[in-house]
């Protein structure tokens, strides 16, 4: 501060609060100052209005018993032995299961479009743009609605479910074989764990290889063999240590297996097929983005299509894509609070749903649900922006 | 997304300026009535195809216009879903909630409302598909219930099911009409709320005659109007209102015996119509308060047979609705 005056006093000889730079300071704090009263004032007012009405606040009810059921819980949750703070913990982890897989689907979706818009098949590329400017310009909430209905009303009644396998499939869900471990099974584990290892191990020396001599070697093969073949081969060893948990039909509803709930399977479905159709033109974008003369070089020196694509293209293209992709991303996950729309228990319809109407809490409900929103999105960008300063062009 | 939009706005409203003490005078500065009504649930709250609320409920909150603002045409209903109520009525957004509420003791104090009395004694039960051939309730161990989030249903479905050591799959619906969408799409084996909603939403599915209502009343659903905590004033005009449609019942005051009961020489009935006392300027009203009631609306009988009972599609009996004089549990204060 006291350079700051001293250089101003030497430069010119002004009062200081003509100076520009006290002037430009001064009014940041101003504006702060009053940001900051009015944010003190509305919580105060909020308070005194809350306790006039006599409307219970605080966080006291975090441990008060929920007494509602969830339909989908990940981890264990009943409606007479669990707190609200426990269905606040169901319905993040069933957003972050959707949202994540969301993501992981949608991606997926979104490239192998995007590239298809791009291909020189005319019947690809116009099935690609006829993709991405119907499911794009459609609302989301009403693609909801129709895979919902599309697959309640698609599929067969309980008492008619399709049975495949162990499976079972009906307008109640998807009901799976459930693995159950068996004494031995840990080894099959430890041997998945050392391929994987063994394989990333060998990726490493056979890229520091190739680096000094030029040499290729065989990873693709060698990393399967790892991750696949060696965990196969100790399984067929220790005896198949391995169990299934049949469903079975019960009078009303299948009982036992894993279930697949038709609320989730169709959000994800909406989710990632929405979201794809905005990555796809971003790949698109991002595709167009790398100069021909690119590609062009890597065909003279020889180079085919599939590695030119692998190995030029998309690596420049990532830069482009990664920004506005991270932003697709979060838009998914925000997205996913359109479950309350389908019946799906995700953080809003569970939290700001139930929770804030038993407790009438909205101010402390609503905040707690606007804070976890704000946590996982920044969470991903953080990631995402990680990764970015890893692809970026390094200038030398 | 829009019911969370919803939420926040009602926040930022409560942070903002909050519930007014002078509900009263707000209502008669603005002309109208703003009362949170259902919206979608026959008999209680529903508007029809060109805009014209019917139901108790509404009625209800017609009766209060008529009492306060001289026409019972003077409000405008709010749809509410069972979620966003309170914090619609604790924000100031409506007056009155006026939506089927289950009046329990944690809403009466901690979400800061006041009920103002029980306008239906209602319970809440099943309903299931004949071919499910299901006779009882209990008989429901392992099913599929659909229900609508924010209710005392939720709640009472997973004691019921414990108590009975049964197991049940809830699939919840932010509102009922999604609730008995999907449970008519066949997700569901079993659609759950009071049993008078149960009537009014089977009339709405495509085969009315293919489901039955099963004859377990799992719990006590007293349904009533609630306004905000800190308004003694409009807490009174608002219980009084409701005391009033059920003491002109008791006293044979109709809409169609209103001109003979203003000529009577019965105290009860000179005290109810304003010819002796001022108990409506106790009231902060005028001394034909209850007459506007009766002769716009009507009495707490002609509005439940009019919107549930025998002159209505749902022809619910009136049960424990009955006065107390005629074997039900309806009973108002006198006016005196």
């Amino acid at each position: 501060m006291s350079s700051e005056i001293s250089a101003s006093s030497r430069s010119a000889q002004v009062v200081f609060y003509n100076d520009p730079k006290f002037r430009s300071i001064a009014y940041q704090v101003a504006l702060c100052a009053i940001v900051g009263f009015l944010t003190y004032g509305a919580a105060r007012n909020a308070i005194d209005n809350l306790a006039r009405a006599h409307i219970a606040s605080g966080f006291g009810f975090w441990n008060d018993t929920a007494g509602f059921d969830i339909s989908q819980t990940l981890i264990e949750y009943s409606a007479r032995g669990s707190t609200y703070g426990r269905a606040f913990w169901v319905g993040l982890l069933n957003t972050l299961l959707v949202a994540g897989l969301g993501i992981i689907f949608a991606t997926i979706l979104g490239f192998v479009i995007g590239i298809s818009r791009l291909s020189g098949n005319w019947l690809l590329a116009k099935a690609a743009g006829g993709y991405v400017e119907t499911i794009r310009n459609l609302p989301l909430l009403l693609q909801l609605l129709f895979w919902y209905n599309a697959v309640l009303k698609a599929l067969p009644d309980m008492r008619e479910s399709i049975a495949i396998g162990g499976a079972f499939l009906n307008n109640r869900g998807l009901y799976l074989p459930e693995p159950i471990r068996k004494d031995g099974f840990g080894a099959v584990e430890i041997a998945l764990l050392a391929g994987i290892a063994g394989a990333l191990a060998f990726y490493i020396w056979a890229r520091k290889r190739q680096e000094r001599s030029g040499e290729q070697a065989p990873v693709l093969w060698l990393a399967l063999a790892l991750v696949v073949g060696l965990p196969l081969a100790v399984f067929a060893l220790t005896g198949f240590p391995l169990g299934f948990d049949l469903p079975k039909a019960g009078r009303f509803n299948i009982a036992g297996g894993v279930e697949v709930l038709p609320e989730f399977a169709a959000l994800l479905f909406g989710l990632s097929i929405y979201t794809a159709a905005f990555i796809a033109e971003v790949v698109r974008a991002g595709i167009l983005a790398v100069s021909r003369g690119q590609s062009e070089a890597a065909y003279s020196l020889g180079l085919r299509p599939g590695p030119t694509l692998r190995l030029i293209v998309v690596p420049q293209a990532m830069r482009v894509i990664i920004p506005p992709l991270t932003s697709q991303y979060l838009n998914l996950t925000k997205n996913s609070s359109l479950a309350v729309a389908i019946g799906y228990p995700d953080l809003v319809q569970v939290f700001t749903g139930t929770v804030l109407n038993q407790t009438g809490q909205a101010v402390e409900v609503v905040a707690i649900t606007m804070l976890v929103y704000l946590v996982i999105s920044l969470t991903t960008s953080l990631l995402m922006n990680i990764y970015n300063r890893r692809i970026a062009l390094t200038e030398r | 997304m829009k019911g969370f939009a919803t939420i926040v706005a009602l926040v930022v409203a409560v942070a903002a300026h909050g519930a007014s003490a002078q509900t009263l005078k707000a209502v008669k500065d603005r002309g109208i009535l703003n009362c949170g009504a259902n919206g979608t649930l026959a008999g209680f709250g529903l508007p029809d195809a060109q805009g014209k609320w019917t139901g108790m409920d509404v009625d209800f909150c017609k009766a209060i216009a008529a009492a306060v603002l001289n026409d019972a045409e003077k409000v405008k209903f709010v749809p509410l879903s069972a979620k966003d109520r309170f914090t619609a009525l604790q924000s100031g957004e409506v007056d009155v909630l006026a939506r089927n509420t289950t009046w329990t003791s944690s809403r009466d104090t901690s979400l800061g409302l006041n009920f103002t009395g029980v306008n239906y004694y209602d319970g809440q039960g099943f309903m299931v598909r004949n071919t499910l051939k299901v006779n009882s309730a209990l008989e429901l161990n392992g099913a599929a219930i659909c229900v609508q989030q924010g209710t005392t249903t939720e709640l009472n479905l997973a004691d019921y099911f414990a108590a009975s050591k049964m197991q049940l799959k809830t699939v919840t619906f932010a509102t009922a009409n999604e609730a008995v969408k999907a449970y008519d799409a066949g997700r569901c084996d079993a659609y759950t709320t009071d049993a008078s909603a149960l009537y009014a939403e089977r009339l709405r599915l495509a085969n009315p005659s293919d489901h039955i209502i099963l004859p377990e009343i799992i719990s006590k659903e007293p349904l009533g109007p609630a306004v905000r905590h800190g308004d003694d004033q409009w807490f009174d005009i608002v219980k009084w209102t409701l005391f009033a449609m059920v003491d002109a019942e008791e006293l044979a005051i109709s809409s169609k015996t209103l001109d003979e009961a203003l000529k009577s020489s019965n105290p009860e009935i000179k005290r109810f119509v304003g010819t002796e006392g001022n108990f409506g300027e106790q009231l902060g009203l005028t001394k034909d308060w209850a007459v506007r009631i009766i002769k716009q609306v009507g009495n707490y009988g002609e509005s439940f047979e009019r919107n549930v009972g025998q002159g209505s599609p749902l022809k619910i009996e009136r049960g424990l609705n009955k006065l107390w004089t005629k074997g039900g549990i309806q009973y108002a204060p006198p006016i005196r």
